[in-house]
């Protein structure tokens, strides 16, 4: 027999799915099935079920065989190096849940480290936009039940989010929205013809890069004043059709990923498109928020700026918190080789981080919180497995419409093993006693 | 004016941040005194007499010292933060937040200097032998006032993001820049030698920017006005004017709209 659990959170992206529901065995030891998921979210929760699942932390010998240890061992590890370091970087937090965040920013703040999730290579450059101008923004439910204009720029959710579209922005039909996607206008403003643009009813084009000259162009055009014939690859006759189409809905919003957040003008593309929302207030309702990516790295942003006043890269090193990506972002600190341990958690710097970055973190001692092998487990000296948050633990994430959600606990753990919140407990612990911390 | 001379002779492991190499610091203080200063390695408080060695005499004010830093400060931020007076000369190149800050006195750097350069100054006079750093002269994360008053002088190239949110001072680079010069200005003047990639005084609100070499990309909110001539260094010559951003917010004074000037020269 089996039995199903409802109303199961996803912990897979942004959009933090809450209507999945799992067939697990009697015992509640065993996943079978997972419904109303996506591919990527189902995969999450059954590869927790594999066979070959790492239970036990492993420390790396020189020869570079890898020799598994207790929690107890690597705890010790864990706290010795982070402790007796001068500069330590704390990065990751982002699929981890926000009762570990705020244990891990405790051992930060008493070891002096840097702190950073994965906003730094995300969405962070969205955050220091919002820091210069501010986010007129709104939850998905509004989308869900008011908005008709909807504007993708820089993001595929058709594959980065596989579900965004159905639960909230084209395909649902909300109170005001009652014919679903027939009452919906797409906009998708990407230099590829992604699965996402196929669906648009207009597809902007924009050549790679000039996503800064295109947004400008779009304040210019609502202000009608002057434009050149063509910005970024678009005529300007397509930019105003585009912007009458944007002043004349009854409630817009702009959904933007990667493609601008990463790309050439970074920060200041985010922060035009901020701009390009308050202008277009003048004429009607409009919001704008960013697709995040991990499933709770929205939490981790709003763990940080609770406990530190700053939302990703916070410095503790001189005792009080400092911000200032660039200088306390991970990449440039490991680049720079400023900093002399690292320790990962709930992320994979070593398949996203360029080389030279990823190298610094096999040149210093490295500790990696995570359930997976992964590149990061890789290099580093010490792999500490942990439980799956949101499959066999609980705790609490926040949308990307920064709505917080318990997730649910659908399986136990293999035996013995830790959640991430317990492994950093037991880091804390040790931490204080080693700094003389009551 | 008295000297004191710092030469670099354990260089850190990691960072060292130093925003007490500054002359309002040193002034009135003998050199064991100076050498008990604080400097930071990570998280571990030192002392400046640690990792350098200290010779002459600072003078009783700040407008009477000057600073002479030696030796490799490659890996040393923070020098002339908060400056007022005095003088600051690094013989060698030096890392972030050179006179961020700084409201007044003199900073030579006869080197390179990294990110975040003059950081929201006020006042007196940085000179860059070599070539500066993104964000030079700009804001601090979050700020709208970069700098707001004193000169800037690159010899060399600059990176992205100089002079964003610049309010005033003048601002002038021998070299080439990249991408995002003047973002979210109000003021100040920026000159620029050689050439810009493009994203030029995006979002401009006022102040002047020229360009002698090529702009790759042309914001679409700068509109073309007419040619003038501009006279720069003594010599006069044609310059292309546009005005903008025409999709930013702007000011009216005595009824006419106030924009941002761009020249380029043709």
């Amino acid at each position: 027999m089996t039995k199903t659990v409802t109303d199961v959170v996803c912990p897979f992206c942004g959009t933090l799915c809450d209507d999945l529901e799992v067939s697990v065995t009697d015992d509640g030891k065993q996943i079978l099935d997972v419904y109303n998921a996506c591919a990527i979210g189902a995969e999450k929760f059954l590869h927790s079920q594999a066979k070959d699942r790492i239970t036990r932390p492993r420390l790396q010998q020189p020869d570079g065989t890898w020799k598994d240890i207790s929690y107890d061992e690597a705890a010790d590890y864990t706290a010795k190096m982070l402790a007796g370091a001068k500069k330590p970087l704390m990065y990751g937090w982002s699929s981890v849940n926000c009762e570990a965040q705020s244990v891990g920013n405790e051992i930060a703040e008493t070891c002096r480290a840097c702190v950073d999730n994965t906003a730094a290579v995300c969405h962070g450059t969205t955050l220091i936009a919002v820091q210069d101008i501010g986010l007129p923004t709104c939850t998905l439910g509004e989308v869900k039940n008011r908005a008709d204009t909807i504007i993708f720029w820089g993001c595929n959710p058709c594959h980065a989010h596989p579900r965004h579209m159905s639960r909230y922005s084209i395909f649902p039909r909300g109170f005001f929205t009652g014919k679903g996607h027939k009452s919906r206008k797409l906009v998708v403003v990407d230099p590829r013809v992604t699965d996402t643009a196929k669906m648009a009813d207009m597809h902007l084009q924009v050549t790679q890069g000039q996503d800064y000259e295109l947004l400008n162009a779009f304040r210019v055009a609502i202000r009608n004043e002057w434009l050149p014939d063509v910005v970024a690859g678009i005529p300007k006759e397509k930019i105003i059709e585009a912007v009458t189409m944007m002043k004349a809905g009854r409630f817009g919003i702009i959904f933007f990923g990667m493609g601008v957040t990463q790309s050439l003008g970074k920060n200041h593309n985010i922060d035009e498109a901020i701009a390009v929302t308050k202008d277009l207030n003048e004429y009607t309702k409009f919001s704008i928020m960013p697709m995040r990516g991990h499933y709770n790295v929205t939490g981790s942003g709003e763990v940080l700026a609770w406990q530190f006043g700053y939302p990703y890269s916070v410095d503790l090193t001189r005792g009080f918190p400092r911000y200032n990506p660039g200088d306390t972002s991970s990449i440039d600190l490991l680049n720079r080789g400023e900093i002399d341990a690292a320790f990962v958690i709930g992320s994979d710097p070593g398949a996203h981080f360029p080389i030279s970055a990823v190298k610094k973190i096999s040149q210093v001692n490295s500790v990696c919180v995570d359930p997976h092998i992964t590149p990061t487990s890789g290099v580093s000296k010490l792999h500490v497995p942990v439980a799956f948050n949101g499959v066999e633990t609980g705790g609490n994430a926040y949308r990307m419409d920064n709505v917080p959600i318990d997730c649910r606990k659908v399986v136990d753990a293999p035996e013995g093993m830790l959640t991430d919140e317990q492994f950093l407990v037991m880091v804390r612990d040790r931490v204080k006693k080693l700094k003389g911390v009551a | 004016m008295e000297t004191v001379t710092i030469t670099m002779k354990n260089p850190p492991a990691l960072y060292l941040e130093a925003e007490h190499i500054c002359p309002d610091e040193f002034a009135g203080k003998t050199t064991a005194q100076i050498a008990e200063l604080h400097v930071y390695e990570g998280n571990v408080t030192s002392t400046l007499g640690k990792y350098f060695e200290i010779s002459g005499n600072a003078g009783a004010t700040a407008e009477e010292t000057k600073i002479v830093v030696k030796g490799d400060v490659k890996k040393v931020k923070y020098i002339g933060m908060k400056m007022s007076a005095g003088e600051i000369v690094v013989e060698g190149s030096t890392d972030l937040y050179a006179g961020a800050w700084m409201s007044g006195g003199r900073m030579q750097v006869k080197g390179d200097i990294q990110a975040f350069a003059a950081t929201a100054m006020k006042g007196g006079e940085l000179i860059i032998e070599g070539n500066a750093g993104n964000y030079l002269g700009a804001a601090y994360r979050g700020d709208w006032r970069g700098m707001s008053g004193g000169k800037i002088l690159v010899k060399g190239n600059a990176g992205s993001d100089v002079g964003m949110y610049m309010t005033g001072g003048e601002m002038v680079i021998n070299g080439d820049v990249d991408v995002h010069l003047a973002t979210h200005a109000e003021g100040g003047k920026i000159t620029v030698k050689g050439n810009a990639p493009g994203k030029v005084a995006g979002q401009m609100v006022e102040g002047e920017v020229i360009i002698f070499g090529t702009i790759d990309v042309m914001m679409p909110g700068f509109k073309y006005v007419d040619d003038v001539d501009l006279e720069i260094d003594g010599t006069t010559a044609k310059f292309a004017h546009y005005i903008g951003d025409t999709g930013e917010r702007h000011k009216k004074r005595k009824g006419q709209m106030v924009y941002g000037n761009l020249y380029q020269k043709i």
